[in-house]
Order: structure tokens, then sequence, then C-alpha cells
């Protein structure tokens, strides 16, 4: 498999470590009501669908940054990758 | 013994006659010639025993789809087991032996499983050696096993080398038969990076096997040509014995190249096989297709094969199977094999063909609307049983039987990754579908058509429409004048007449009648069929079985073919050896070795080694007169706490982290707090995972502001780096800090002991001090060491002893480390290995990579307070989970034994002081243990349920497999110094 690195082009599935789902990135915030619920969920829980998802890979025998790459779990058609620092600020992340 | 069955012709050199051995006789044949070929011409049938069934069996087919002529080629550490003759290149010297039997190939003592087919079929091993349970172990298995497989191995290491390649083209062109060699040709000359890759020894497919002409000339002679052409292309890489066995994701194909197989000896210092890794932007499949037969009552007998294999046998390695043989057929293909073989001079007793229509052919026999049903010949054909239409039978003699029940595209690649062929009615067999590898197209054959003509242009087709999508210019080549010779094909899978069993998959020895037990057992979707009956499993995935068994059951259903469907095929195409997957990472080369910086120095004193994450780190460093490892643990253990030792912690992971944010960085990874750690000092930190378990310790030390040094256990180093990426980029992407991973830049010592800051005191530059006041338990610093080399310092104590780590950059390790043992001789030092430090650690009660099992909590470990509840770390929230926060929960305990002599060992299970030792009254677990040479008795490190408030208590330590029972009282961890004096002197 091939994963088009955002900023180094295409390089091997060998040279990545997959972890998983990228809702790995809206970490729950630790003060929330229910922060425990909201833990659980976001460390047992998973949607795991067959057809488009996104997904964390690390560039561990790369340049090290983590990106977000979508993925479909079927015919593993990579459409889109991105560095997983962008998606997280697009998403409200930040310090 | 003169080659009987020799003819003339083919593409075999006679000015090089080789010399071969199999089944201990010798034999001749020429340079061209496979294994199969050879024996052929020498007239032997008889090539090994049916799996199950132990019936003689020959050569089936001409290429790497035999199910039959499996040998054991080569002896000694090169023997490879079932090997397919039909595809071994002959070389001089060659030796093989025949498979499968028990006594001799001829008097097989396990024939006898023959007579018990009855007992034997589909599944009967679902059903059987359920009774006496006893037997299974000591009878069944080891019966099954010894009966099990084909072929041996010889038990010894493979003495070849096997190499990975990376190539990348803009097209791979698997197959090179004519509709390959045309599509190499076409994008070739338009100056494409192209691969054309066969498995065979030459390019040419089936045109090095029928007697027709391209282009005017004989089709060898245009192959030839092609070949000449392509070879001369820059651009062109021409790769024979090339097996393209997988389609991977995006455009990647593996494509096993056997580069020695053919040579005696293959030459040191090449490899014997390469597997390459090909990135294509473009592939066309121009695999061919596979002949299939027609089912027939005792259709296995040696003799009986595939009538275009035995053409191929006759055109192009001058071989018959016999000097009188028949033919049976289904389609006008099966009468080119009668046509070539009474060219060359074999006499073709009749064409037997099943369709009433048949066209005739001058010089033989043909009757029409006919079916063969039956065989004679134990060890080799002797005569065919013939029906015709109106129930008329007849004996006809013959030595050899052509098949031909059609052919079947080569779809394999295209099912690669899940999709799924289709039926096609006008030549009733399976097309590539819709759903194939993307960058894929299908060629020639490969997609149902049959002739030369066809094949040419398709292949040719396909290149033009690979070269647009590529963006490369191309024109049409003027396509060579080819035969488009005609199919005629008229469906039939097997006859419903004649008696006895009619083989389906010859290699699993599947017959019509495990077919329709299968369908009376209700096994009737292709795939339950598939693996009830083992059929299509073995090491020829059914090429020459699958279609007509799956008609057969879709006879058997009342449903049509395309309605019962098809079993898909994975890679490898053919088989591939181990040896080439390995490819160099075999041995020591598994996993990479990684040495210490005072790795000389250690094997310079015989120490013996230990891998923990790929490091090689010494145990212990021997003394003359030691004969034992506890004498010399022991001793450099008490020398520390004695004297003063060094010892080479390199291996524990590093990472640099600076910037504006990374003490609140530090602050939000560890579960203890860092945000106010003062410039200076060090503090011991706790990792969790996001679930609240523990899963890494190590020390972070603030050398400046805006500047941390982090350590990690060794084996955790590329995790903990990989977590804290995670968090930097992905969960709090705004922090201004940097991480990078110093492991391997810096030598680290150990120096432990009371005599420790004196061993410093001579190397340390002295405008720097390192006294107590100075420079306390926990300080931290950059020093430098023998007149200005940089280094730091770190007061941390592992041992529990006054201690200190020293860091420099690496180049420097070996060095530092000798000038240490030079500078603190007077002062008794000496170096300490991995079991002094396991053992010195145990006995201050300090969790290691035993304690830290991937199930233990803060809580556990008895450091629950040390998570912090004032700010948000990874982990904190479900570190409090009610089923982590139980008080009757595991908690880390220490065991002493109650008679002094006894020894605690590790892995043992915790019972109550009279508890039974039964899995109800498991209590917990010993982590660690050892003996304390500074206690005097064995001590261990345990996780008790509710330990914490069980100090004091009797319990007893179990360890059922190896029989101890050994009473222990709870105590504390902190087994020596708990105080903790010695680290503040």
């Amino acid at each position: 498999m091939i994963i088009n690195h955002p900023l180094l082009g295409p390089r091997d599935r060998q040279e990545f470590t997959y972890l998983g789902d990228a809702c790995l990135i809206d970490r729950p915030g630790w003060q929330a009501e229910d922060a425990m619920d909201q833990f659980f969920e976001y460390v047992y829980l998973r949607d795991d669908p067959a057809g488009e998802h996104r997904e964390l890979w690390y560039h561990e025998h790369g340049d090290r940054s983590w990106l977000v790459v979508t993925r479909n779990t079927v015919t593993h058609e990579i459409t889109n990758v991105e560095l997983a620092s962008d998606v997280a600020r697009k998403q409200g992340r930040s310090k | 013994m003169t080659q009987s069955n020799r003819l003339n012709g083919g593409l075999i050199n006679r000015g090089k006659p080789l010399n071969f051995n199999f089944d201990g006789r010798t034999y001749q044949g020429y340079e061209g010639d496979t294994l199969a070929s050879a024996l052929m011409a020498n007239g032997v049938r008889f090539l090994g025993r049916s799996f199950k069934y132990h019936r003689p069996r020959g050569i089936f087919t001409a290429g790497s789809e035999e199910p039959n002529a499996l040998v054991e080629l080569r002896s000694g550490a090169r023997q490879e087991p079932n090997t397919r003759a039909t595809v071994a290149e002959l070389y001089e010297g060659l030796v093989a032996c025949s498979q499968n039997y028990k006594g001799s190939l001829r008097y097989d003592l396990l024939a006898l499983n023959d007579l018990f087919s009855d007992i034997l079929s589909a599944g009967f091993y679902y059903k059987t050696f359920m009774w006496p349970a006893a037997f299974w172990e000591k009878v069944y298995e080891p019966i099954i096993r010894s009966a099990a497989g084909l072929g041996r191995l010889s038990g010894e290491d493979d003495p070849d080398e096997y190499e990975k390649g990376f190539l990348h083209c803009d097209l791979l062109v698997i197959g090179g038969g004519p509709a390959g060699l045309m599509a190499a040709l076409t994008a070739g000359r338009a100056g494409a990076n192209v691969i054309l890759a066969d498995e065979d020894c030459r390019f040419g497919g089936r045109l090095n096997v029928e007697q027709e002409d391209v282009d005017g000339k004989p089709a060898v002679e245009w192959v030839e040509q092609a070949v000449a052409e392509l070879t001369a292309m820059d651009n062109v890489r021409l790769m024979p014995r090339s097996t393209a066995m997988g389609a991977f994701d995006h455009g990647i194909y593996g494509v096993v190249e056997r580069v020695q197989d053919h040579l005696h000896t293959p030459v040191e210092g090449k490899p014997r096989q390469t597997l390459w890794r090909v990135y294509s932007k473009r592939a066309i499949l121009c695999a061919g297709a596979t002949e299939r037969p027609i089912v027939f009552p005792d259709n296995d007998r040696p003799g009986v094969m595939l009538a275009g294999s035995m053409r191929a046998y006759a055109n192009r390695w001058a071989a018959t199977p016999a000097r009188m043989v028949a033919v049976f057929t289904n389609n006008d293909d099966g009468h080119r094999t009668a046509v070539d073989l009474m060219a060359k001079g074999v006499d073709v007793t009749a064409i037997v063909d099943a369709r009433l229509d048949a066209p005739t052919l001058t010089g033989v026999r043909l009757i029409s609307g006919a079916h063969v049903i039956g065989t004679k010949g134990r060890h080799g054909l002797s005569s065919i049983r013939v029906r015709q239409a109106d129930g008329r039978e007849e004996t006809l003699a013959c030595g050899a039987l052509g098949v031909s029940g059609g052919w079947n595209p080569n779809v394999h690649l295209t099912c690669h990754q899940g999709g799924r062929p289709v039926w096609n009615e006008s030549i009733a067999a399976f097309v590539p579908g819709q759903n194939i590898p993307v960058g894929m197209s299908v060629a020639g054959a490969a997609k149902g058509l049959f002739s030369t003509e066809d094949a040419l242009r398709s292949g040719a087709e396909e290149a033009l429409a690979a070269l647009e999508i590529l963006g490369i210019a191309a024109s049409a080549l003027k396509l060579p004048r080819a035969v488009n010779s005609a199919y005629n094909l008229q469906p039939l899978y097997h006859v419903p007449h004649g008696k006895g069993r009619a083989w389906l998959d010859l290699q699993n020895d599947v017959t019509v009648k495990d077919v329709k037990l299968a369908h009376q057992e209700n096994y009737r979707s292709v795939e339950h069929l598939k693996r009830y009956t083992t059929l299509g499993m073995g090491t020829d995935q059914g090429k020459t079985a699958n279609v007509n068994a799956l008609a057969i059951m879709a006879e058997l259903t009342g449903k049509s073919i395309p309605e019962t469907g098809t079993t898909i095929f994975r890679p490898p195409y053919t088989p591939v050896t181990l040896g080439t997957i390995g490819g160099r990472t075999v041995g020591k080369h598994f996993h990479p070795t990684r040495e210490t910086p005072t790795d000389k120095w250690a094997r310079e004193h015989n120490a013996p080694f230990d891998i923990a994450g790929d490091w090689m780190r010494a145990r212990w460093f021997p003394q003359p007169g030691e004969t034992h490892w506890r004498q010399s643990a022991d001793r450099e253990a008490c020398n520390v706490r004695k004297n003063v030792g060094i010892c080479d912690v390199t291996t524990l992971g590093k990472i640099d982290v600076q910037g504006a944010d990374a003490a609140s960085f530090l602050n939000r990874v560890y579960a203890n707090g860092f945000a106010k750690l003062a410039v200076g000092k060090v503090r011991y930190g706790i990792m969790l995972r996001e679930d609240g378990a523990c899963y890494d310790d190590g020390t972070a030390a603030r050398l400046a502001e805006e500047h941390f040094v982090i350590t990690t256990t060794t084996a955790n180093a590329g995790a903990v780096l990989r977590n804290m990426e995670f968090a930097r980029q992905c969960l709090w992407p705004d922090m201004d800090v940097q991480l990078i991973s110093t492991t391997e830049a810096w030598a680290q010592y150990a120096i432990a002991g009371p005599k420790s800051r004196e061993l410093l005191q001579r190397i340390v530059d002295s405008e720097f001090d390192i006294s107590n006041e100075a420079f306390p338990f926990m300080a931290c610093g950059s020093v430098t060491l023998c007149g200005g080399l940089r280094a730091r310092l770190f007061r941390i104590s592992f041992s529990g002893e006054l201690a200190y780590e020293l860091a420099v950059p690496t180049r420097y390790g070996d060095a530092l480390w000798r000038r240490m043992l030079e500078l603190g001789r007077g002062l008794g030092v000496a170096p300490y290995g991995l079991e002094a430090l396991d053992i010195m650690r145990i006995e201050k009660g300090h969790p290691t990579g035993r304690e830290l099992d991937g199930r233990a909590t803060a809580l556990m470990l008895g450091m629950g307070r040390m998570v912090s509840r004032k700010k948000d770390s990874i982990g904190s929230t479900l570190d409090q989970r009610e089923g982590l926060t139980d008080p009757n929960g595991l908690r880390l305990v220490g065991l002493k034994p109650v008679n002094q002599s006894e020894v605690i060992t590790a892995g043992s299970q915790l019972v109550n002081e009279t508890a039974p030792v039964q899995i109800d009254s498991e209590q917990g677990h010993v982590t660690s243990a050892c003996i304390s040479p500074h206690l005097g008795h064995s001590i261990g490190m345990a996780y008790l349920k509710g330990g914490d408030q069980r100090m004091g208590e009797i319990i007893r330590v179990v360890d059922p497999v190896r029989g101890t029972d050994v009473k222990v009282q709870v105590i504390s961890t902190h087994f020596f110094d708990p105080e903790g004096g010695r680290l503040r002197a």
C-alpha cells in the first residue's frame, strides 16, 4: 500500500505504524460532567465502517509526523492524506 | 537406457546431453528438458503416489498447474519437497525422488488406503478419531502426523541466500505469450518503462508448444525476434523465470524471480531467488489459460493427461508419453493433439469426441458422440473403455490419453483483492469480472480470447489503452498474421456412465463421490464444498479441478453455473518458499542488533549477553574462578553497596524535550506533576495509557527553563516517543514543544555505591561542585570531564545507593568507561551487569517491566497518589474507574519466606495459608524474585488481592507446574534500607 505523504510524496506503507480511527483526535475534556462516560467511549467504542474511514498513521520510519488518511476499508483506495496537526487545528484543538 | 519415447524436433538442445538421477536410476535428457519431459522421453510414467489413497500417479500437465508429478528435488540441505517436475529445468547431475510411499514407490505399503476409500471419503476426520478419547494423543495423532503431507524436508539449514528488491515501472506485463509480447512491444516502442515477466525460462507461452505460424514464419521464430527487439530496448526489463505471484494494493505486485534454481550448484554471493516488490502505474495480465479435463471413472492413471499438455511435450520437448495414444475431447482444440502427435510418428488409436457433430480428421479414427467411461492399467494406462451414444462399448488399447474439457482463463490475479470472475456462456468458462485490481487490465486468453490472432490483437489494444491513461504517445503496431483456430466447445464436465471413482482434484484425492457426499450433507455452497472436501486447497489451488467440481455441484443443486458461483484465489499464484519471503532477515538478522558503547569491553571480558529491545546487554562480568552466575552477580551487587560499581544504562530511552511549553507538555503526558519542577532537578514519573494502565516509568530532568531530558524503559522507548508525538501533534498542536530521541546520541552510565562521589570527583572537572550540598539527591546539570569533555550528570539511583548517572556523547563512551575503571581502582570500582542491577532494584522494591505488565495501574503499584487530580493528563480520568479502584484489587507487596532457606520463584501463584491449590484459590502472583546477598534469603515482589491491608499475613507461594509450595510473609517492598538514608548520603 502506498500513502501519499503531503510533504514527502508517495511512501510505502512499511514506513508507517497504524493507530486507528481519527476520532482519537477528539479527546474529551477532563472536567466535563460526564467525563468518565466520554472517556470510556473515546477509548473503547468505534464505528468500524466497511467503506470510507479516516484513520491515524504515524510515519515512524520517516519524519515522525502523524497523518490522517482517508481510506476505504473495503477497496483500500486512499482518497486523502493530511497532516494530523492540521486536522487537529481545524477541529479546534490548540493547547 | 535409451530415450525410447523421444521424438524429433522440439526446442531441446541435442548438442548438450545431461545425466540425471530419479529414484536411484540414471537417465539422460537434453538441455531444454524439464525433469518431467526427460522422464517421459525415457519411458518413465509412474512418478509418485497420491495424497490420500496412495494411487499410482504420473505426469498430468506441462506447466505450473501440475497436481500429480510432485517430487523431492535435490538432496542434502537443498532438498525441496513437492516440487513440480513439470517446471524443474533439467541440469547435469540433477537428483530427484518420488514421494509419499512407505516401502518403495512400486510396492507402497500405504496403497492399502485405497481399499478403505469408502471410509476415507471427504470429511471422514470429522466423523472419526473420537473414541476412545485417550487414543487421540498416543495413537491417532502420531499416525496422522506421519501419514500427512507428501514430501519431506531435509531438516538442515538452507545454505542459500535470498534477496528482496524494488522495481518501478510504467507498465508491468504479466505473462510473455502472444498477448504479453505484443503488449510489451507496443509499450516498449512508445518509450514507456516496461517490465515483462514470465514464469517460464523462455518467453513465448503457447507459441512455444503449438505447430503454427505467426507472420508467415514458425511461431518460435517470431517469438525470438520479438524477444531480441525487447532485449535491445533500454526501457524494457525482461524477467524470465519470474512469477508475478500476487496483486497487492495500489499497483504493487510481488514477483518471485528464480535466479539460480536451474543450476546444479547456485553461485555463492548471488541470491537463489529474489522477491521483487514491483510498483507499477499500470499492469496487463496476459497469463493465458489452463486446460481442464473431462471427468470419468478411473481417470487418474499414469498416462491420462491434458490434451494440450500432451502436444506440448511432443512439440516443445520432443517427448511422447506412449507410442500409442488416444484423445478424449469436447472441443476442436483437442483434435490438434492428434494432428501434432501423428505428425511426429506417434500412433493415435482414436479421437473420442463427446460431440455428435464432431468434425472428422484424415488419418485418424473419430468416434463422435462418445465418452471414455473407464480405464485399465495399475502402474500406467493400458486401455480405455469407450461408450458410444447408442450404448455400444469397446476397449481401445493405448498407453496415454489426452483429455480436453475446455480451457479456463487464468483469472487468478484479478481475484487477489476480492474481485469475483463471471461466467461466460459462449466459452463455458469464468473470465475476469468488473471488480479487478485498480490499474490492471487483462488481455488474450486470460480474458477468454483463445486464438493466437485474438491474443496478439488484444495485447496490443490493452497496451495502447494503458499508454493513453499514462499520457504516453503511442502508435498501433502492425499486427502479425496468425491463426484463428476454432473452438466449438460443447460443455461436458463429467460423464454419466461407467463404474468406479472419478477424480476431480488429483492432488488432494477428491472425487465426484466426495462432491455428492458434500451435497448430501448440505455443504452445498462452493465455499463449503471446497472446505469440506478440500478440493482446490492443494498447492495447485485446484487449477485443473475447480470448474468441473462446481459444475457438478450446480447439476446436483439444479442451479446454473453462474448461480452456483466460484471460489476465488489468494496470493501466491504458485507456491513461494519461506526462504524467499524471509530474504535477508533470517537467523540473527531477523532483528537488528544494537550494541552499547561498552559492548567491545564487555566481550573482551567474556560477559554473557541478554537481548532487550534488540540491545545486547551484559548480564554479569565473570572473574577467574567463578563458575556459577550467582557468584558473579552477588559479588557485583555487594561491591556496589560496599564500594562503587558502574553499569551501562545507555539502552534506556532518552527523549529531548524543548520549547516554551515543554513543562506544561510533560505535565500532560506524565500522571504526576512536572510543571513546577525546578531547573537543575530530576523527578521520577509514571506514564499511563488513556485507559488508566501504567505502561512506562522513568525520570525527567530539567536542564533549563525550556529544556528537559526524559528517560523511558529500554523496551518502551519507541512507544513512548510515538505516544508523545501523538499528544503533541494531534491533541495539543499549538503547544510550543519539540521532541527528539537521543537514546543513541549519549552513552550513559550508572555510577553507584558509597564511593561513587569519590570516583566522580576524579573525573568531573574541579570547577563543578558535586558535594552533597551543591548537588543533592535528584539534582542534575551539565558538567565537563577529564579536562573539558562535555557531559551531563544526574543524581538518581535505581540501586538505592548513593548514585549518579553520567552521560557523554556516544563516541566517547568506550574511552570514558575504561578511564573510570582505571581511575577508580583504589576505590574498588567494578562493573556490574543486568543480574546485579535486578537484584538491587528488587531489594529496593523498584518496579520494572515485570510489574508494568500492561494491566498494572498506579494504585496497584502503590503509586495511586502520584496520579494528580489537579490537572489533565493522559489516563488520569479512566484511572478512576470503579473497576480499577476496588480496595480488594491487586496491590504490589513484598514477600519473604518463613523458612529462610526456601526460595520464591517469579511467576508463581499466591494462595491463602490453608487454601487448596486450585484456580479459585488464586490471590495473585509473584512478579519478580531473587536471592538477596544482602539479606541472605529469597525475596519476591508480588501482586496480592488487597495486599496493602494484609501486611504481616502468612500466605503461600505455589507453582503447580514445578511442584513448589512455600510459606511466605507479606511485607513492604522496601526490603533494604527502607528509610532511604543511603541515597541521600
